[in-house]
């Protein structure tokens, strides 16, 4: 079973998910800040592949990932940097990367090295559906990985249904119409939406993201989804704090 | 017609092209994709769309036959003056095309990208005489090089937007487009060239195509030929090679030949030669040749000329190369300054330094006498006299 499904078939409600950017502050702080985020008991991580011309992500994410490539990172190295932990963690990784950045190493090559890390689900954000029905779908299915797909308070029902029939580790709820990082409260509209797809009664289990950032958004978030996924806020976090003081982020999150 | 050159129904041209956008930008899109053929081909739009070319562009452009430039090259040179449209380029073409779009679609918002100014000058233009509200994403180094399209945009009521990230010119402007229109939906992202997801590479063609059919009949009246033997246009995302090849696509027996711009030299680091330079993959929504490193990460292009260094180009073209329909040649900095001098000298004509690459190929071709050739004048150089005059010395 995928890694994700399984974590949440055992724990469906409050699950925590951090998103940071690989090789940023520093080159080699991506395997400590998993060290540090699995001790803290977040539930499972999103590993940012840094890109160049990130379209989804607001300007925390652009920038952190801007600095990791300036500090060298690239696929090979985060994939040495991830297998040197494989038989170590516990927590469950998920990568995150732009469509571009797979097609130029190898879709294979890239699948395979995804695979000899332990790890089973990817999400690419503007990787769309069709493309995945074509193509992506039979390759992801001959390595065992599943892509996470992303819903928004525009996606049509008839489109999440096919999401959740496609989806074999968790769908991503997109909280409102914006890049990540987007800021403030939750709003009615968005909880509206969030009802509105929690009475679709979904197979999927679903994980909310994009502006969420702190202890109330993360509980508000979490009566209408399994979990969610802290990202833009952390990484900020991160650069002022370092490496050492992620536990006291975990534990403001969960208190 | 259905040519082979139009894309399939998910927006192909062969291996090129599709709509490889996030989940956020789905709806936008498919409101377009849904509407655009209909809207285009509809009377009422053509009517519009006609009319307003006529007499608020000034179309149709002349097709000039430049004698003495001719008489140098030894070959019988037209010039498609697209230089004398309102505006100044081409790009209005596609502006005033994509406005009555938008207007149909009921949008009162427009966003828009711009790299040397022109279409944001040609976008800030429309959204004036349409009375839309008009945002304007600009490279912050390209608002440096490029100041009084800037104050051309601001005269008109738009709002000039910094792009701050990246290599801060063309390519980010366009990211942050795009950015802005995932973020508010409601709006209608009015794209410059044939780039971006489908539909808009096959949109901008189709509102470009007025240049080839407009060429048709004029080489009739000057020459009794529809046909010329050569067409030359310079392409940095595509739209007025798009343009001006379109209609003659089909038409095995027209030479085409695609100009990038070489910068400092193709293999000097410094160019913006994607046909040369780049490889497979997607920039701003679209399967694509474009220049990135060995892990797909895009490469910063450089040109003098800021329309032309994106680190793409459109699908079409990229299918074009690949098929060799298109000959696809390069021209540096320094041999478009000469050209550019060159034209202004010998036909008293200023060309935009994006054109300028165009006409910089001449020397390098060898023509038989009766060689009809048609050279694509795409914008006029007011808005790069600075460059010139900096120039003039050297």
């Amino acid at each position: 079973m995928n890694s994700i499904k399984e974590l949440l078939e055992k724990k469906a409600a409050n699950v925590l998910s951090i998103y940071f950017t690989a090789g940023f502050p520093q080159l080699n702080d991506t395997v400590p800040i998993i060290q540090e985020l699995s001790k803290s008991s977040a539930d499972f991580i999103e590993v940012g592949l840094p890109y160049s011309d990130p379209l989804a992500d607001g300007t925390t994410v652009q920038n952190s990932s801007q600095q990791a490539l300036q500090n060298g990172i690239n696929l090979d190295v985060v994939f040495d940097q991830l297998i040197e932990i494989k038989e170590t963690n516990s927590t469950p990784l998920v990568l995150m990367g732009y469509l571009n950045q797979l097609i130029k190493y190898g879709e294979e090559k890239f699948c395979q090295r995804v695979v000899d890390c332990g790890i089973d689900t990817v999400i690419i954000p503007d990787l769309p559906m069709v493309e995945y029905e074509n193509h992506y779908q039979a390759l992801f299915a001959k390595y065992g990985i599943s892509n996470v797909f992303l819903i928004t308070p525009l996606t049509s029902e008839e489109r999440i249904r096919k999401i959740d029939a496609y989806s074999k580790s968790f769908i991503y709820m997109v909280a409102s119409s914006s890049i990540t990082g987007a800021k403030g409260e939750i709003s009615q509209d968005q909880i509206d939406y969030f009802e509105r797809i929690k009475s679709m009664n979904l197979q999927s289990k679903l994980i909310i993201g994009f502006g969420i950032s702190n202890h109330t958004t993360f509980s508000k978030a979490c009566k209408y989804a399994n979990g969610a996924i802290i990202g833009s806020a952390f990484i900020k976090f991160l650069e002022k704090n370092g490496v050492q003081a992620i536990p006291g982020f975990i534990k403001e999150i969960k208190q | 017609m259905k040519s082979k050159y139009q894309p399939n129904k998910d927006g192909y041209f062969g291996q090129f092209g599709g709509a490889f956008i996030p989940e956020l930008l789905y709806p936008n899109v498919k409101e377009i994709e849904d509407n655009y053929i209909q809207i285009i081909e509809s009377e009422e739009f053509q009517n519009e769309y006609k009319n307003l070319l006529k007499d608020y562009v000034g179309r149709p452009s002349p097709l000039y036959y430049a004698k003495r430039l001719s008489e140098k090259y030894q070959a019988h040179i037209y010039l498609k003056r697209e230089d004398l449209n309102h505006t100044g380029a081409h790009k209005v073409n596609n502006t005033i095309g994509q406005i009555l779009i938008a207007k149909k679609l009921g949008k009162t918002q427009i966003i828009a990208e711009t790299g040397a100014g022109q279409h944001g000058v040609a976008t800030a233009t429309v959204c004036a005489l349409m009375g839309l509200d008009c945002t304007v994403f600009m490279g912050e180094k390209d608002i440096e090089r490029q100041a009084p399209n800037v104050a051309r945009m601001k005269m008109l009521g738009a709002k000039v937007v910094a792009a701050t990230s990246g290599s801060k010119t063309l390519k980010d402007a366009t990211n942050e487009a795009i950015r802005y229109w995932i973020q508010n939906p409601h709006t209608f992202y009015l794209i410059g060239s044939v780039v971006g997801p489908h539909p808009h590479p096959d949109m901008v063609a189709r509102l470009q195509a007025v240049i080839s059919e407009e060429m048709k009949w004029q080489l009739k009246e000057k020459t009794g030929k529809e046909n010329p033997d050569t067409i030359i246009a310079c392409v940095g995302g595509g739209s007025n090679a798009a343009g001006a090849f379109y209609h003659y696509l089909d038409d095995e027996d027209v030479g085409l030949i695609a100009v990038e711009a070489a910068g400092l030299g193709v293999k000097s680091g410094k160019s913006a030669a994607t046909s040369q330079l780049g490889e497979v993959g997607i920039i701003h929504g679209s399967k694509t040749i474009l220049m990135q490193d060995k892990y797909g990460q895009i490469v910063e292009p450089y040109s003098i000329s800021a329309g032309l260094d994106y680190p793409g180009v459109g699908p079409l073209h990229a299918f074009l190369h690949e098929t060799k329909r298109v000959q696809f040649m390069s021209a540096t900095d320094r041999e478009a300054l000469v050209a550019a001098y060159e034209l202004t000298k010998t036909e008293g004509i200023i060309p935009a330094l994006e054109t300028a690459h165009a006409l910089a190929i001449l020397p390098k071709l060898s023509f038989s006498k009766d060689q009809v050739v048609v050279i694509n004048l795409s914008g006029r150089g007011d808005k790069d006299l600075e460059t010139y005059i900096k120039h003039l010395e050297d």
